[in-house]
């Protein structure tokens, strides 16, 4: 097996008192296009740091390539970042900024010339190359950072937040053109965001971070249809979450009902919470629902109408729905058993795991 | 606000410019044309011109403000760095800051007692044994406290210089792999270029004309421009030679101002600027 290119040995990093990493472990394959996703504090942008060596860990061991990281300073990594904010550097031009790894390293002047040159056309900016920095838009620049790390060929590419201060379209084409570079280059990416959407558009592992944790890791369809706690499903895209009962394997009790669900392993009456997606509840007739809910608002989202409705409980629901419905009107919602995400409280991400193994096998 | 309320505003100011810039510079332009006997001359510009022993004082004059101003840049530079890093750097920068408040003359005499035949340096060297030594009146001493009192001037610019340059950009240069010398060289000096440059100005022009510290502290062994006009006006009284030399200076003083001032990037593809934002 190839070794992996980063590792995390029970990382764990104070700021005086402040724990910005608790206990941090995984490992990093190369080739692969990771993403750290966490509200702000979580710890996402510490662990970014740490791998780039701005920052020291309090205890733990980093590896890199399968070598001791911790006192290796951070112009000896071979790891480049692109910054939040870009910084470029204001007093050079756009080819001066991304010919900067290169003369640092006294590379030759015509090797250094036509590296840049190549790497410029590879983010479309070669005629560009003259331009000073504050004459570049938002998205130029972007590409321009782009640049400066990627020729310098590094095994790992750190992205903090890249996309955030570009407006929606640009960040969505952006998500494209990274993605495909990353593809198209072969190294490592790690990428930190605080969107979920970008995260699961682009990744092909995430791991969800809070308060200093790593709460759950795995890959875009495994997270979004599999969210560990509550944390992650609320976090993750949208979801309604109610609490419930898991009666025996495979039936669970919620709003005073009981269903048939794809889960199973856990105690008798054990109490859950139970997440079933906005996208996977379906309009019908109070009649055919298994569920019924009256209607409250709705608003036009262009592909799709948001509906909010609550049931005989007062639990609110959210439907999207490709059709309108009629507010005030009572509606029946309709869900496969599979749709049903049964959740326990405090489980940890290892024995999520292995209680999943223990049924999905088949 | 209407305008002639606006124009009102500009009474004070304009009164100051009139009174204590325009004024006094035309007064010595004009002073500068007449010799000790009333009589309109270009004689004294002649005799500046001709005269060796001026034109050695003004090279003197550079000569000597030259070397105050390099060893204030290789202080403060250093020291402008290591205060941005320290936790309480507005403190420490206020400290910095205090000696100007005192008056010159008085940090002179200070300096005075320290330097002099009993002073405590001379005790020192007479306690480790090698005895006392002409401290004052040297250029060594003239030299160290003319740049011991211009320090605070060029720590404050380069300071303000450092300050304002975005951490991340330091981070930029280690993570492409500059050691720290290389980013000191290729990011922190050009980034931090024009705090040097202001505060080269705040030196070197004033060090032209040092006049004070020549005589207390240099002991009239070091002769500058400045020490010339004093001499001028109040021993010789001969003050068309004095505003000559006073012209002169002034005439320098823009001429540094033109050498060291920002000049316009030189731009490769003008008119194609992108302005989105």
């Amino acid at each position: 097996m190839a070794t992996p290119i980063i590792e995390f040995h029970n990382v764990n990093k104070f700021f005086g008192d402040f724990q910005a990493l608790k206990n941090i472990n995984f490992t990093l394959d190369q080739g692969k296009f990771y993403s750290l996703l966490g509200p702000s504090g979580s710890g996402k942008t510490t662990i970014l740091r740490t791998i780039a060596g701005f920052n020291t860990v309090t205890s733990g061991e980093v590896l890199f390539q399968g070598k001791p990281q911790n006192d290796v300073p951070a112009n000896k990594r071979r790891v480049n970042t692109i910054f939040q904010n870009y910084a470029l550097f204001p007093h050079l031009n756009v080819f001066d900024n991304v010919a900067f790894g290169l003369s640092i390293r006294h590379v030759a002047k015509a090797e250094i010339e036509t590296r840049v040159m190549d790497t410029l056309k590879m983010v479309r900016l070669q005629e560009l190359a003259n331009r000073e920095i504050n004459e570049l838009s938002g998205g130029q620049q972007q590409r321009v950072a782009i640049a400066r790390a990627i020729i310098n060929e590094p095994e790992l590419l750190l992205l903090d937040e890249p996309l955030s201060a570009l407006d929606k379209k640009l960040r969505q084409d952006m998500q494209y053109e990274l993605r495909e570079l990353q593809q198209r280059l072969g190294i490592t990416f790690v990428f930190v965001t605080h969107d979920q959407e970008e995260a699961l558009a682009m990744s092909d592992e995430i791991f969800v971070m809070d308060a200093g944790e790593i709460l759950q890791s795995g890959t875009p369809v495994d997270i979004y249809d599999e969210p560990i706690n509550h944390f992650v499903a609320d976090f993750i895209g949208e979801s309604n979450i109610v609490k419930g009962t898991m009666i025996k394997d495979y039936e669970v009790e919620f709003v005073g009902k009981r269903f048939e669900c794809a889960d199973a392993g856990m105690r008798p009456n054990e109490p859950v919470e139970i997440v079933l997606r906005p996208e996977d509840l379906d309009v019908t007739t109070p009649d055919k629902g298994k569920l019924v809910v009256q209607v409250d608002s709705q608003l036009f989202r262009g592909d799709h109408f948001e509906v909010v409705a609550y049931d005989a409980d007062h639990n609110e629901w959210l439907i999207h729905s490709t059709n309108p419905v009629e507010e005030d009107k009572d509606i029946g919602l309709f869900f496969e058993p599979e749709d049903i995400h049964v959740m326990r409280f405090n489980e940890k991400e290892a024995d999520f795991d292995a209680r999943l193994e223990t049924y999905e096998g088949e | 606000m209407s305008n002639t309320a606006k124009r009102l505003y500009y009474i004070p100011y304009m009164l100051w410019i009139i009174l204590f810039v325009i004024a006094p510079v035309a007064l010595i332009i004009y002073q500068s044309f007449f010799n000790l006997d009333h009589q309109f001359t270009l004689g004294n510009y002649a005799a500046y011109f001709t005269s060796g022993t001026y034109l050695r004082m003004t090279l003197n004059s550079f000569w000597y403000a030259l070397i105050i101003t390099v060893a204030t840049v290789l202080i403060s530079y250093p020291a402008a760095l290591f205060l941005n890093q320290l936790k309480h750097k507005d403190l420490w920068l206020l400290l910095i800051i205090l000696p100007t408040w005192i008056n010159l003359l008085l940090k002179a005499y200070a300096f005075i007692g320290i330097f002099g035949q009993n002073g405590s340096v001379n005790q020192f060297l007479g306690f480790i044994g090698i005895g006392p030594k002409q401290i004052l009146f040297t250029d060594f001493s003239f030299i160290f406290v003319a740049t011991y009192i211009e320090i605070p001037f060029m720590i404050l610019p380069i300071y303000n210089a450092i300050a304002e340059i975005d951490p991340a950009l330091l981070n930029a240069s280690r993570d492409l792999g500059a050691t720290n010398w290389q980013t000191l060289t290729r990011v922190l000096l050009p980034l931090t270029r024009k705090g040097v440059v202001a505060g080269v100005q705040a030196v070197f022009i004033p060090s032209l004309s040092l006049f004070m510290l020549t005589r207390l502290i240099g002991g009239n062994r070091v002769i500058t421009l400045g020490t010339a006009i004093e001499e001028h006006f109040l021993t010789t009284m001969n003050w068309g030679m004095g505003s000559t030399i006073g012209v002169i200076l002034i005439v320098m003083m823009f001429l540094s101002m033109a050498l060291t001032a920002e000049r316009r990037h030189k731009r490769k593809g003008i008119g194609t600027g992108a302005k989105e934002k």
